[in-house]
């Protein structure tokens, strides 16, 4: 099991990359870090999520 | 003489630091360009796959990014966050803001200058919100902070310059920018912690919770301006007792 943005799914195997787009995020946008790991934007397509990862899909919002 | 504000190496002509938060994206444009701001503060959230719209898209360029570390309890949460920050690839500026109070939201002092001496080494311009005192100020300084961001009041209260003293003091001993950050509700107490010396002004939500956004934003922008030019210029004196006529006291009824 993958948690994702702290929701559990099961997306173990696929592609980063790809499970960004599928899933409706401009990947252009945002940043991700993976078991505490920075993901650089660039790695995005050769990082392939493994079981037990813990994800953080992040943005930018309005803040002061 | 031009006036520039100059932080992590880095000129502005405007000494307005603008807030994004709690108001519609479509004004961040329009509030930017009325308040003259060229830096802009930002948060880092979970994106969600509803909400198409990015927040880069609505500021308009040139405008330094101010990330904030906004949700961070201590200063191991605050440097993750000011890291994933920079990985957006948006410039090395960052806002510590580090939390562990709900009620008033103040600052943590003591996790702030931690998290500071970390990210200062790793090459961030490091602005740290702070609760005004004199002996953080200078630990900020010594941990290696481009400017110190005193509150005068609790964040998103409107409630002016509760702390003008210890500003003061701070404006008057600390060698960095002092960035009077938070509780501004009015262009009028931005004026006067200009007029205090402040090198700039941080608001959002009095510009957030305005009748008009831009409008109040370019108030601030006034107001800030104001302040600034009074204190570059040199008050008037304050007599400790009595007055003194503006005009001449003979030549007609004497």
């Amino acid at each position: 099991m993958v948690k994702i943005n702290g929701e559990a799914k099961e997306i173990a195997g696929k592609n980063l990359l790809e499970y960004l787009i599928e899933n409706g995020f401009n990947p252009d946008h945002l940043v991700v870090e993976r078991n505490l790991e920075i993901i650089q934007k660039e790695q995005f397509g050769s990082v392939t999520i493994q079981d037990e990862d813990v994800i953080e899909v992040l943005r930018f919002v309005g803040g002061g | 003489m031009e006036d520039k504000f100059v932080l992590g190496g880095k000129e502005f002509k405007s000494r307005f630091i603008l807030g994004s938060g709690k108001y519609n994206l479509n004004l961040i444009k329009a509030a930017v360009e009325q308040g003259g701001a060229e830096i802009i503060t930002l948060a880092l959230r979970r994106a969600n796959t509803q909400e198409k719209d990015n927040i880069l898209d609505f500021i308009p360029k040139g405008v330094t990014l101010l990330p904030n570390t906004s949700g961070a309890r201590n200063a191991e949460e605050a440097v993750r966050i000011a890291r994933l920050s920079r990985a957006m690839g948006c410039g090395d500026f960052v806002k510590i803001e580090i939390m562990r109070d709900a009620k008033y939201l103040f600052p943590d002092n003591y996790e702030t200058v931690k998290a500071t001496e970390i990210l200062a080494k790793e090459g961030f311009v490091v602005l740290p919100y702070m609760n005004p005192d004199l002996n953080v100020a200078r630990d900020l300084q010594n941990a290696g902070a481009a400017a110190v961001m005193p509150l005068a009041a609790p964040i998103g209260s409107n409630k002016g310059l509760a702390t003008k003293a210890m500003i003061q003091v701070l404006i008057d001993e600390i060698d960095l920018p002092i960035i009077v950050d938070a509780g501004i509700g009015k262009p009028s107490q931005a004026c006067e912690a200009m007029e205090m010396g402040a090198a700039a002004i941080m608001a959002n939500t009095a510009i957030a919770t305005a009748g008009d956004v831009p409008e109040m934003a370019a108030a601030f922008k006034l107001a800030i301006e104001a302040g600034r030019k009074a204190y570059l210029t040199g008050m008037g004196r304050v007599l400790a007792r009595g007055g003194s006529a503006s005009d001449p006291l003979t030549g007609f009824l004497r």
